[in-house]
């Protein structure tokens, strides 16, 4: 076996387009494995665990880009090399033909060529995000920071700026919003309507934002604050600023407030904001808890109830059963369940369901009990929920709702393992993610043993631009169960557990 | 109080490309930036440079280009470099770029320089030059000290003849020799008997024949020659086919005015004729006398040199008086001749950058796409080149202009804070030199200017302001 490698200086790729370039490469005849990826720290450490930093690639500098190839013969890693450097060199001076103008190099210019922009949207690597993101505050625009890897003292610098400027600093490490009927990032195509979201989880806001609109339901804003945001050293400083606007909004009449368990204090100033409205607020902070007595706070930790709540205080009349599937219990050929997510609140959401209904939290990479913590998600036991969008998954590689070649090799390990009866997954649809997840899955699926039981959770609404029916359809036609509520596909995935094992 | 106005977003994308296509399918107004991740440059020092910029830098550089922008670089005569250019001596050889020892010279400036002290006849045999080269005898020193300019290694000894510019509204003058054409010539290295001969007959026939001509017509506006030489394809680095013929048709009557010798003039206009290059001896000094009255404007950013010496890649800078910021010349990612390869090049060498620093060259290829394949682009990339270069520049030439672009001037004042802020290198339109003396040129294109010499004088600009990083 040959390998070679190339470094490419000066050339700059969103890592999306840089996937899709070794994912070409990789498709190449005699082309083993193959790697297009920027020469940074955390990558080479990724290119170590895969046996591809080669020492050809020593010297590139961390804005380099780096292509390695492992072919069968010197000849095809010559022409996939070749190829690379073609492929990273050309998108670039397409896209600028097509559009017969130039792109601004910075957030000042772009910011002239559209005479006064609105809303900054960052997904660069998280250790150039916080610059950029100041300066879109400075700007006066408000921010939407998709990176993670911030530093906890620039999220708070950021956001107090942000607060001082009136300004939304959404993130970092913030999947999705919908900001003006505008779905961004990760969104589903969500009626306008009287809703209005908080929410301090990506998956959570898609799932409760997806399923009000499945509800005949709609949604005013849906602010997404990041995940840390209601930790003590953020002071939830987004989660009360919008929680103020939306209690002042008035197109919205009813409030959705979500994300992990703030810490203490944050949670008293938030119940303090939230004395001060009269509008129907329904809370989920993913997992039981008391609240403060107030007639118009309710509470519940399922997301499909959230939203189900909202819609009823808005006046739309939800069939409890509407998003219900009866699907018959089917046989098991062994006993556990694995759940392979790409969105962490399900995975959270999951967690909870299955404590709920066997008294303790399965396996997971990101469950709280101690004694039911996997190391990594690659060496899963009995039943486990495994979070694909977690760190130890993502460095270095497109979130698993993009790219589904992670969970590919998850499905096909896990199947492989004779004790699994159950394969668990959640299908996200919508702007942002994979443009037909059912290419990808359905291959997949065929192959597996007719004797797994499959279960799809699909995320999605009738807009979305992956045409939902289709999606579904084609998942069922290779043998999944499919619900589009990720609650009830839980609880169903827990009651096959139980019949099977007779409890 | 959170303040978000309820009308339709328009949105900045920085980042995953896929978003913004996203957006756009949804009919949002957006603006994707290309982003590349920022030049290591001190955060505190981008700070310092920020809040100076609209009060002290500006002003400076608006100044700086009003000098550059009314400068007109006439050529006035010619003489021998001993008596002609400044500080010129018997023990002094002026060399392309930044200045450099000869144990760090590159190949091809060896070899020239082994050419030039057996053309001076300090030497007898190549063994003999080196030895008197590295024996510490030889001053070197850059041309651009010296008020020259040269291409390639840039060898001016003190018995070589040159050009002598002036300009007109500045009163200041520049220098350059007698460009060689192409093959194996002086300033790719090259020492041979033929290179030496052809040295001499340019020192006895050429020299003087042109001399008279100049003499002549008194002067030549060079200023005018290369507006109109970008009318007609040139963009007088890389291309100087419609410059020499303008120069010709300018030189040929008082040629034969002149005449002492049928034969010798008609080898003279042979020799021009044969050599699309020669008009680049007097781009290049042109841009040098029209940018050096830019020099030590306190507070300035623009860049008056870029030259390279093969080894080194330096800038020189308006407001940071005489110093030079370098570092490593790198290995052009060109196009390459059939037969050779980056393997054979030597890194970036010459003096001809002043062109591209004069608002020439790479900033004004979209005027000359007959070269475009030749450097192994498309027409439309020549003018995306060239567009990309008003983003570093601080403002553009009142009278070097580009037909295809509605005749907007050419991008001048490189402006070394924009640079860095836009994260964007001057693009060079150069030629390659084969890193063994004397094989001459190996390729040619468009290479990017290495960041590192404007990175160091960002730095010295922070650190030349009042207050502390």
């Amino acid at each position: 076996m040959k390998v070679k490698a190339s470094i490419l200086k000066g050339k700059y790729l969103d890592s999306v387009k840089l996937m899709l370039i070794s994912k070409e490469l990789r498709s190449l005849s005699g082309i083993e494995d193959a790697v297009v990826i920027m020469a940074t720290q955390e990558n080479r450490e990724i290119l170590k665990s895969t046996n591809m930093l080669v020492p050809e690639i020593e010297p590139a500098q961390e804005t380099d880009i780096v292509a390695i190839v492992k072919a069968d013969d010197q000849q095809s890693a010559d022409e996939a090399i070749q190829k690379a450097e073609n492929l990273v060199s050309s998108p670039t001076l397409k896209t600028e033909q097509e559009k017969g103008n130039r792109k601004a190099l910075t957030i000042d210019k772009a910011n002239l060529k559209l005479n006064g922009a609105d809303l900054c949207l960052i997904s660069v690597a998280g250790k150039y995000a916080a610059e950029e993101a100041d300066k879109a505050l400075d700007l006066g625009l408000h921010v939407m920071l998709f990176s993670d890897n911030v530093s906890l003292e620039d999220e708070l610098a950021l956001k107090t700026k942000a607060v001082k400027k009136g300004l939304l600093m959404m993130g970092p490490d913030c999947g999705t919003a919908i900001i003006n009927g505008t779905p961004l990032a990760f969104a589903n195509r969500v009626p306008h309507g009287k809703i209005g979201i908080v929410s301090a989880s990506g998956t959570g806001l898609q799932e409760i934002s997806a399923t009000i609109a499945n509800l005949g339901g709609g949604v005013s804003q849906a602010f997404g604050t990041g995940g840390r945001d209601g930790m003590k050293e953020i002071g939830g400083l987004m989660l009360y600023g919008c929680l103020e606007y939306l209690i002042n909004d008035p197109e919205t009449e009813v409030i959705v407030l979500m994300g992990k368990t703030p810490a203490p204090d944050v949670l008293s100033k938030l119940w303090k904001l939230l004395s001060q409205t009269a509008k129907p607020v329904i809370i989920n902070f993913l997992k039981p808890m008391e609240i403060p007595s107030q007639s118009n706070l309710q509470y519940t930790i399922s997301l499909a109830e959230t939203a189900q709540l909202a819609c009823l205080a808005t006046g739309i009349q939800t069939d409890p059963h509407q998003l219900t599937h009866n699907h018959p219990l089917p046989k098991l050929r062994a006993k556990y369940l694995r759940g392979l997510y790409s969105g962490g609140t399900l995975c959270a959401e999951g967690i909870q369901v299955y404590k709920a209904m066997f008294g303790h939290e399965p396996y997971s990479n990101v469950g709280s009990d101690e004694n039911h913590k996997l190391e990594d998600g690659w060496n899963t036991l009995e039943d486990s929920l495994i979070d694909l969008g977690s760190d130890e998954f993502t460095v270095g590689r497109p979130h698993p709702m993009i790219d589904y070649s992670l969970r590919l090799q998850k499905i096909a390990q896990e199947a492989a393992n004779r004790d699994v009866g159950i394969i668990l997954l959640d299908v996200v649809l919508g702007y942002g993610a994979h443009p037909d997840p059912a290419s990808e899955l359905v291959p997949a699926l065929e192959k597996l043993a007719k004797e797994i039981v499959v279960i799809c959770h699909v995320l999605a609404t009738e807009g979305d631009p992956q045409d939902r029916e289709k999606q579904i359809g084609k998942l069922q036609q290779a043998g999944a169960i499919v619900f589009t509520s990720h609650n009830e596909a839980i609880e169903f995935a827990c009651k096959c557990l139980k019949s099977a094992r007779g409890i | 109080m959170l303040k978000l106005e309820n009308k339709p977003l328009k949105v900045i994308n920085l980042g995953l490309e896929s978003f913004a296509d996203d957006l756009k399918s949804m009919g949002v107004k957006v603006e994707s930036v290309d982003w590349k991740p920022p030049l290591p440059v001190d955060k505190a020092m981008r700070e310092k440079i920020k809040a100076n910029y609209a009060k002290k830098i500006e002003p400076a550089n608006r100044q700086a280009l009003e000098i550059i922008n009314s400068g007109r670089a006439f050529l006035v005569g010619m003489g021998v470099a001993r008596e002609e250019v400044p500080g010129m001596h018997d023990n002094l050889i002026l060399h392309a770029g930044p200045p450099i020892t000869w144990d760090r010279m590159c190949g091809p400036m060896r070899g020239a320089i082994i050419g030039a002290l057996i053309y001076e006849g300090r030497a007898k045999t190549a063994e003999e030059a080196e030895k008197l080269a590295a024996s510490g005898e030889i001053e070197y020193a850059p041309c651009h000290e010296h008020g020259c300019t040269g291409p390639m290694a840039g060898i001016v000894s003190p018995s070589m003849p040159v050009f002598i510019l002036r300009n007109e509204t500045y009163g200041n003058f520049t220098y350059a020799t007698q460009n060689e054409g192409l093959g194996k010539v002086l300033r790719y290295g090259a020492f041979s008997e033929e290179v030496i001969i052809r040295l001499k007959w340019m020192e006895e026939v050429l020299y003087p024949t042109l001399k008279r001509a100049i003499g002549h017509l008194g002067k030549i506006d060079l200023h005018s020659l290369i507006s109109q030489a970008l009318h007609m394809g040139d963009e007088v680095h890389n291309r100087n086919r419609a410059g020499t013929s303008l120069l010709i048709r300018q030189l040929a009557p008082a040629l034969v005015k002149t005449m002492l010798d049928p034969e010798q003039t008609a080898k003279v206009l042979d020799f021009i004729n044969g050599n699309d290059h020669f008009f680049l001896n007097l781009s290049m000094p042109a841009s040098k006398a029209v940018l050096d009255p830019a020099r030590n404007i306190p507070g300035s950013s623009i860049a008056v040199v870029m030259a390279r010496n093969g080894t080194d890649f330096g800038v020189q800078v308006s407001g940071l008086g005489g110093r030079w910021f370098t570092g490593p010349a790198l290995v052009p990612d060109a196009l390459y001749f059939p037969g050779y390869s980056k393997a054979d090049a030597n890194p970036d060498i010459g003096d001809s950058a002043i062109t591209e620093t004069g608002g020439l060259g790479g900033f004004a290829i979209a005027a000359a796409p007959a070269i475009v394949q030749f450097v192994g682009g498309s027409a439309s990339e020549a003018l995306s080149y060239t567009l990309s270069m008003f983003d570093i520049c601080f403002g553009e030439s009142s009278s070097y202009q580009i037909p295809a672009l509605d005749f907007r001037g050419t991008p001048l004042g490189i402006d070394v804070v924009k640079v860095i802020e836009n994260n964007l290198a001057p693009v060079i339109d150069t030629g390659v030199a084969h890193k063994n003396p004397g094989v001459g040129q190996v390729g040619a294109g468009v290479v990017n200017a290495p960041f590192e010499p404007f990175i160091k004088a960002f730095e010295a600009l922070a650190d030349e302001l009042p207050g502390s990083c």
